[in-house]
């Protein structure tokens, strides 16, 4: 920890402001709250507002964990993870049981979390409805009125087209009955993790300057329509080529030079803990 | 192996920190900061504008550490300022008391001051210099000096506003001054209509390079055509923050370099025609932009559906730091999303009628497809 920059990097009348915007996301789960996103010496896009939402909460007694993609090791997250210990003096983790806080991008981890950890989520676009609509002026009112329409008939359109929903990732979810909300790009793979969850998640968005969260026990359901229900991504018949396991989301990877195709979890720490209980094991 | 480049991200970033020393080591000449700082002056002003801090000594020192890269200076300003304590609102700078070291007007020949051309690169013909190549910068230093000393000092005219004129003429709208607290977008979210404070703090600290571009487009005609530069000022204006202990009382607390553009063009009135004004405001002498900042402020009051006219559109992809920020993350893996989009277009290419075995025998098929590509 450098003595020259505050704890946390941000002065601390700034992380109070964000930690007020949180309790207010927490009151109004789904709701986009909008806060004074501040610079960080890392860039705008790269996950600044799952880390101004780390720093904010991070305090001496917290463990964290860094994932990006799934993986501890990839630069990204290598890269935050030494930021946060630039400005912190906090332990930090590949084992999700182990974490207080775990940010992340673009992943939920494999193994559930529990009511003392938080899961912070780096979101490049908060808006679930910035696809049909462009405005911010606009979509603001749309959810004001409930006004979901747009959203339901692009779902419609992909259903006419090509006979399945094509939305990838960001699969627009329904909190609580009342607001539509974007989950950040995770795989549709890991939307059911949302619901009724045991831990806190909370989702930044430095550069549109949003923070909105999911409580505990909260009710999390994909948008889909009755005859057809939500599915998600299919790995049916493959498994994991290090660990063996058949229910993780894998990457699939080719090798250059012989073209072959395999697989590996996208969680690195699980893959590499579900190895440890193998060798274990034998 | 693709998986290869995520693994070891530590040692590739340390390595890769350290090959940035090289491209910044050069031959190993001399980079002082004192001749980045005033010998590069308009970049060193456009840095400052775009992040919003007037730190002259401050953007020197971080154009050396990042090779002179605009958007990396800004970035690095921007960052720095985010760890300072927000201690004082300076009072209202009152423009009409700027020590003025150019002014001018397209709109009338002789205003009242006077017109002063000051610098400018406008009536030089771009030819490359090859003898500044040998320049001796103390012989170029003795002579701008023995020049200075020849002339003789005048007293400081004084130079209203050229718009005062045309508003006691009532061809401009005199509005009340509206001394309401003004948003402070490095704050708040902005939020839509943007009050006009929030509009032209996000307006100056905007991108050179975008706000010309939508500059351009309105002259274009994406846009009202051509308005004119009522007056265009560079100068130095004192500012003053409250004296904490005293009524009434201030602190002189320095003096920046500001360009201040105002330009007309024509609007309608109810029954006849008027004129209206849009103003710029930069750092420095960074004209150009305070120009491109009046015409889009302008252009921003008008209907309609040209981009300078959008709100949203101009105030929310103008910010260098945000801009380059989003742009450059396309960088970062997306392993975990692309996969899911590959997935999204494969379940597309299933046959609608396979399912359970022949479903899986479809699948492998359209694997097999794009292996071979």
């Amino acid at each position: 920890m450098k003595s020259e920059y505050n704890y946390g990097f941000l002065d601390e009348g700034s992380k109070r402001e964000i930690r007020r915007s949180v309790l207010k996301a927490v009151a109004i789960p789904g709701y986009q709250v909008p806060f004074g996103s501040r610079e960080l010496p890392i860039g705008r896009g790269w996950g600044t507002g799952g880390i101004q939402l780390t720093l904010s909460l991070i305090g001496p007694e917290d463990v964290l964990k860094v994932i990006d993609q799934g993986s501890d090791e990839s630069v990204n997250a290598v890269n935050i993870k030494k930021f946060v210990a630039l400005c912190t003096d906090v332990p930090t983790t590949i084992h999700t049981a182990e974490a207080t806080i775990v940010q992340t991008r673009h992943r939920v981890p494999e193994v559930p979390m529990k009511n003392n950890q938080i899961l912070v989520l780096q979101v490049p676009t908060p808006e679930p409805l910035r696809v049909i609509e462009p405005k911010e002026e606009v979509t603001k009112k749309m959810h004001a009125e409930k006004d979901y329409a747009g959203i339901w008939l692009q779902l419609y359109e992909c259903l006419i087209r090509y006979g399945k929903v094509t939305i990838g990732a960001e699969y627009p979810c329904m909190v609580e009955g009342r607001y539509v909300m974007n989950p950040s790009p995770i795989p549709k793979f890991d939307n059911p993790k949302l619901n009724d969850a045991e831990c806190l998640y909370l989702f930044g968005a430095g550069r549109e300057k949003k923070i909105y969260a999911i409580p505990p026990h909260t009710q999390v359901i994909p948008l889909a329509f009755e005859d057809v229900p939500f599915e998600r991504e299919d790995f049916s018949g493959r498994k994991c080529r290090l660990c063996g396991s058949e229910d993780t989301y894998l990457d699939e990877i080719f090798d250059a030079e012989t073209g072959e195709r395999y697989y590996q979890c996208s969680d690195t720490a699980y893959c590499k803990e579900v190895r440890a209980r193998h060798e274990s094991n034998h | 192996m693709g998986y290869v480049a995520v693994s070891g991200g530590q040692e590739a970033i340390e390595a890769s920190i350290r090959l940035l020393d090289h491209c910044r080591a050069g031959g190993g000449q001399e980079l002082e900061l004192s001749a980045v700082q005033q010998k590069l002056g308009l970049l060193i002003d456009r840095v400052m504008g775009e992040a919003g801090l007037y730190a002259p000594d401050y953007a020197a020192l971080v154009l050396k550490q990042c090779e002179g890269c605009v958007e990396e200076a800004v970035f690095l300003l921007r960052a720095y300022r985010s760890t300072l304590p927000r201690n004082y609102y300076t009072q209202t700078a009152d423009t009409d008391d700027m020590r003025i070291i150019r002014r001018i007007s397209a709109a009338f020949k002789d205003i009242q001051g006077g017109q002063i051309l000051g610098a400018t690169y406008d009536y030089t013909h771009r030819l490359i210099h090859f003898d500044l190549k040998n320049e001796d910068p103390m012989e170029l230093l003795r002579r701008v000096r023995e020049e200075l000393e020849c002339q003789e000092p005048q007293p400081p005219k004084a130079c209203p506003r050229v718009s005062d004129t045309l508003k006691k003429e009532g061809l401009i709208d005199t509005y009340e001054p509206d001394d309401s607290e003004p948003f402070d977008v490095t704050e708040q979210m902005l939020e839509f209509p943007a009050p006009r404070s929030a509009r032209l703090q996000t307006l100056a600290r905007a991108d050179t390079g975008f706000l010309g571009g939508l500059a351009y487009s309105v002259l274009r005609g994406f846009g009202a055509i051509h308005p004119t530069v009522g007056e265009l000022r560079t100068g130095y204006v004192e500012l003053l923050v409250d004296y904490p202990f005293g009524e009434g009382e201030s602190i002189w607390i320095g003096e920046i370099l500001i360009t201040e553009v105002e330009c007309f063009s024509e609007a309608d009135g109810e029954k006849e025609m008027k004129l209206a004004d849009g103003y710029g405001v930069v750092f420095g002498r960074n004209e150009n932009k305070a120009i491109a900042m009046s015409v889009v402020d302008r252009e921003l009051d008008l209907p309609g559906d040209f981009p300078a006219r959008d709100e949203e559109f101009v105030l929310m992809h103008g910010d260098s730091l945000e801009m380059n920020g989003f742009i450059s993350h396309l960088k970062l893996p997306h392993y975990v999303t692309f996969q899911s989009k590959l997935d999204a277009v494969r379940k597309t290419r299933k046959k609608p009628q396979a399912s359970g075995e022949a479903e899986h025998g479809a699948d492998e098929e359209s694997q097999g497809g794009c292996n071979e590509e």
